[in-house]
């Protein structure tokens, strides 16, 4: 079945069951692989993408209920400068960097509606996602170092 | 450690003309940065410009780079040397090849920033325009190499080199196993036997064969004929389109099962055989000085059980590897901890020489030890053969990954210690009964063996006359394996723990008491000790790395300091200590705990203190210490148990890990000082063991409650 995406400003017809969650599509039908998969129930929030202005788990979203245009890490900023992406790098967030797309597509949504979020309101949004390396201090110095540039 | 070293730098080192210098990192990047910090020590010694330089990940290939099992936080502790001799030995060559350019004394020319200069003239040669005249030279011998001094060191110990793929990982363009992407690949997964030894008795494909995208249905026949080692468990694979259609077709999958000898293995009434084992002799494994009889003669005694379970890594990237096989070449990509490992069982499974198996290392999202074991790379391997060659991926889903684990082993302590009337202790007695990694290996021993002993068990510091360790049986009835820090953890949680209730018995400052029983500043003699296996030392040589009181005492000093140690809390707070030698590296953490009305723990802060011999990149142990008090707390709450012969966990909503809101996100790293004299401890792992027992003794503080079997489970809500 075809169904027509936009993703990252670019659009997109898939030939997939509309049931085919989000993230397979992104990564296996379109080759956006900067999307990660760990745990495929959205308990890990590796495959955070935005669809419209929110934040979703792409694998446990239907591909066919996407309606808004996605945003994966690929397009957050046309040269990688997003404020969360260089606070990312400033505070050398990442160990192994695999959750790290997810983190910083999670951290840029909350952002674009918590201007200055407290030390809680970045615990609570980004309780969401893993990360088995451990960055989750760094995490919390990002996330306030880039409210100061959103 | 096979292969051994290699400092040639004609193997690690080349230069463009446009002065591009590439160094190869043949270790494999997991998360510690030691894809990025043993090149910059390169880059150090050679004064190259960090930013011409480029990092190349080598094959899989030992006998020319040296050893590449990327386990036992040994990096560093091995190459940190050798990549000094490759770097001064390149920039060597560039001297003598410009002195002879320009016909003058090598006295008179000098590397220095990417350049060399002859200081007479003030002449300069790019390293670009000397490139392939340096590199024809020969390697100058060792003893001729001339290092730099410490204080003209630019990048090591400097912290000013962020990890070589920080932008990549921060656009997604950081290329791990799951996202290697060959011309017309298939996706697979595997249904595994859900028992370690079984196999499957029938299957019906009709169905996973109707979902759309589904290619193909086989049986992934493998011989497991012991040594099983790390060879796959052997399963239906359902081959597709995408990984999706993968999936859903094992789903359609009907599946008989037979399960083997292991088909009984049941946590609970595994963990009661456990606790009969400890509180019966054991094997004897250190005797030093007579426990029993002072142990008779004490005033005091005191004794407690720990518990500590099976865990699994649970990378964040789980398990996958890519193959393909073309005109009898077989070529992998994989997140591989030991990819020469790996590439050996390749061969070895394809009956090919070693020279037609090619193995890439691509970034690992996380390891942990799990990705030293190559079953699942085997698995893509016999898939490619089983397809005719096809390009493959083979991708373990979360549920895979805990279900089929080589998990961390689960222990069982009992210690028991007496005191003599002035209140020093005089017997110390640890049994400790855990099932082997080294069942893998050999037939089942049933108990642990030279290396787990030597991790944190009989090799631990006491100022203690009467010492005696002993092992319990217990047969591996499920795959053990390596896992952060590996046996140190339950070690280290019993000794540490019990250290802390003495303390308390004997109404003793838990520092102070913790400082009395490590003893004076000494080297231990190991022939006092009463070791029956020697000391395996992490594979080092004794003389290099003893067992030195003095900077385990050190640590604990320094981190009592920093955490105020004897400060005043308030109600439902409490500070605890631990401090453990493991990986040839000292670490004490101090946690500081508040547990509040309800019984919800908060981990305020955390002040961890290593001596880690020379710290080369500052920034990046800094890293893994934090990280290590995390996945500490992991350690607390998670648990792999087993009902049938099955993993009962399969995914982040029964296995829980250490989140963002529960976490400790205030640690405080306190690295002490060392000259490059001293040499380089390990760093990965290190940080971990001393969390577990840290936190205890610090709920204890703040609580009055003794957690001493894990996991936490509702003795505290995390």
């Amino acid at each position: 079945m075809s169904i027509e995406l936009t993703i990252n400003e670019r659009p997109y017809i898939v030939d997939v069951a509309p049931d085919t969650p989000l993230l397979w599509v992104l990564r296996d039908v379109i080759g956006l692989t900067g999307t990660k998969y760990g745990c495929g129930i959205a308990q890990c929030g590796a495959c955070t993408v935005h669809v419209g202005k929110d934040a979703v788990r792409s694998c446990i979203t239907a591909v066919g209920d996407v309606a808004k245009p996605v945003t994966t890490i690929e397009g957050l900023d046309a040269g990688g400068n997003h404020p969360v992406q260089r606070a990312w790098r400033d505070a050398h967030v990442p160990q192994c960097g695999y959750c790290q797309a997810g983190q910083i597509m999670q951290a840029a949504a909350l952002l674009a509606e918590t201007k200055n979020p407290s030390h809680q309101q970045i615990s609570d949004a980004m309780s969401g996602n893993i990360c088995r390396c451990g960055c989750y201090q760094r995490i919390q110095s990002a996330v306030c170092i880039a409210s100061r540039g959103v | 450690m096979p292969h051994g070293i290699v400092n040639d730098p004609h193997v690690f080192v080349s230069i463009d003309p446009s002065g591009i210098v590439s160094i190869t990192a043949h270790r494999s990047e997991m998360g510690t940065g030691i894809r990025t910090s043993l090149p910059m020590v390169v880059a150090d010694e050679l004064k190259a410009d960090w930013s011409k330089v480029r990092i190349v990940q080598a094959l899989g290939d030992e006998p020319r780079y040296g050893n590449q099992n990327t386990d036992g936080s040994r990096s560093m502790r091995h190459f940190f040397q050798p990549m000094r001799q490759v770097g001064a030995a390149m920039r060597q060559m560039l001297e003598q090849a410009t002195a002879t350019q320009w016909g003058v004394s090598l006295s008179e020319v000098q590397a220095t920033n990417h350049e060399v200069i002859h200081r007479p003239t003030g002449r300069k040669f790019g390293y670009g325009e000397l490139a392939r005249a340096a590199m024809d030279l020969p390697t100058p011998p060792v003893e001729s190499l001339k290092f730099k001094p410490e204080n003209a060191f630019r990048y090591i110990g400097h912290s000013n080199i962020p990890i070589y793929d920080l932008f990549d990982i921060t656009v997604g363009k950081a290329q791990y196993g799951y996202d290697i992407r060959l011309p017309g690949m298939k996706y697979a997964v595997i249904a595994r036997p859900p028992v370690v030894g079984g196999r499957i008795r029938s299957f019906d494909a009709t169905d996973a064969l109707k979902v759309p995208g589904v290619e193909k249905v086989l049986e992934l026949k493998v011989s497991r004929a012991p040594p099983a080692a790390y060879s796959p468990l052997g399963g239906i694979a359902v081959v597709a389109t995408n990984t999706w259609a993968a999936i859903k077709g094992r789903e359609a999958l009907k599946l008989d099962w037979e399960d083997g000898e292991n088909g009984g293995y049941d946590s609970a009434g595994y963990r009661r055989q456990m606790a009969e084992r400890a509180n019966k002799p054991g094997r004897v494994e250190r005797n030093q000085g007579d426990f029993d009889k002072a142990f008779a003669a004490a005033s005091k005694v005191l004794s407690a059980e720990y518990y500590v379970p099976h865990l699994a890594q649970a990378a964040m990237e789980p398990l996958v590897a890519t193959a393909t096989i073309r005109n009898g070449e077989c070529e992998v990509w994989a997140p591989l901890q030991d990819p020469f490992g790996a590439r050996e069982a390749f061969a070895k499974l394809l009956e090919l020489p070693i020279e037609k198996v090619k193995v890439n290392v691509t970034l690992l999202g996380g390891g942990f030890g799990r990705k030293c074991q190559s079953d699942f790379a085997q698995e893509a391997v016999l898939l490619s053969k089983a397809l005719d060659g096809a390009a493959v991926k083979l991708a373990w889903t979360r549920e895979d990954d805990l279900h089929h684990g080589f998990y961390h082993t689960v222990t069982y302590s009992r210690l028991d210690a007496g005191l003599d009337p002035s209140g020093k202790v005089i017997a110390w007695r640890h049994r400790s009964v855990a099932p082997t990694l080294f069942a893998n290996f050999k037939p089942d021993p049933k108990r642990e063996q030279s290396i787990e002993l030597g991790l944190g068990l009989a090799d631990i510091a006491l100022d203690v006359p009467n010492v005696r360790v002993e092992t319990g049986e217990a047969a591996a009835l499920t795959r053990i394996g390596w896992f952060r820090s590996v046996n140190n953890i339950p070690h280290a949680f019993a000794v540490q723990s019990f250290i802390a209730e003495l303390a308390h018995a004997l109404g003793s400052d838990p520092k102070d008491f913790l400082l009395e029983i490590i003893g004076p500043p000494r080297k231990l003699e190991l022939e006092k000790l009463g070791l029956t296996d020697p000391l395996w030392n992490y594979g080092d040589p004794y003389s290099t790395y003893p067992i030195d009181t003095g900077r385990l005492a050190n640590v604990v000093r320094l981190a009592a300091l920093r955490a105020n140690w004897g400060r005043s809390l308030s109600k439902g707070s409490g500070l605890g200590i631990a401090a453990q030698r493991s990986f040839l590296s000292y670490v004490a953490t101090v946690v500081e705990v508040s547990v509040d009305g309800q019984g919800k723990l908060t981990i305020p802060r955390v002040e961890t203190a290593i001596d880690c011999g020379f710290a080369v990149n500052p920034e990046r142990i800094r890293s893994q210490i934090e990280g290590a008090a995390v996945m500490g707390l992991s350690n607390f709450i998670g648990e792999i148990s087993f009902a049938k012969g099955r993993a009962e966990q399969g995914n982040f909503d029964n296995y829980p890990v250490a989140r963002i809101d529960n976490a400790p996100t205030n640690v405080r790293v306190h690295i002490v000082p060392n000259g490059s004299d001293i040499p380089a401890g390990g760093v990965g792992e290190p940080g971990v063991p001393p969390f577990l027992p840290a936190l205890c003794n610090a709920i204890f503080a703040a609580t009055g409650k003794r957690i001493r079997s894990l996991p936490a489970g509702d003795q505290i809500r995390v």
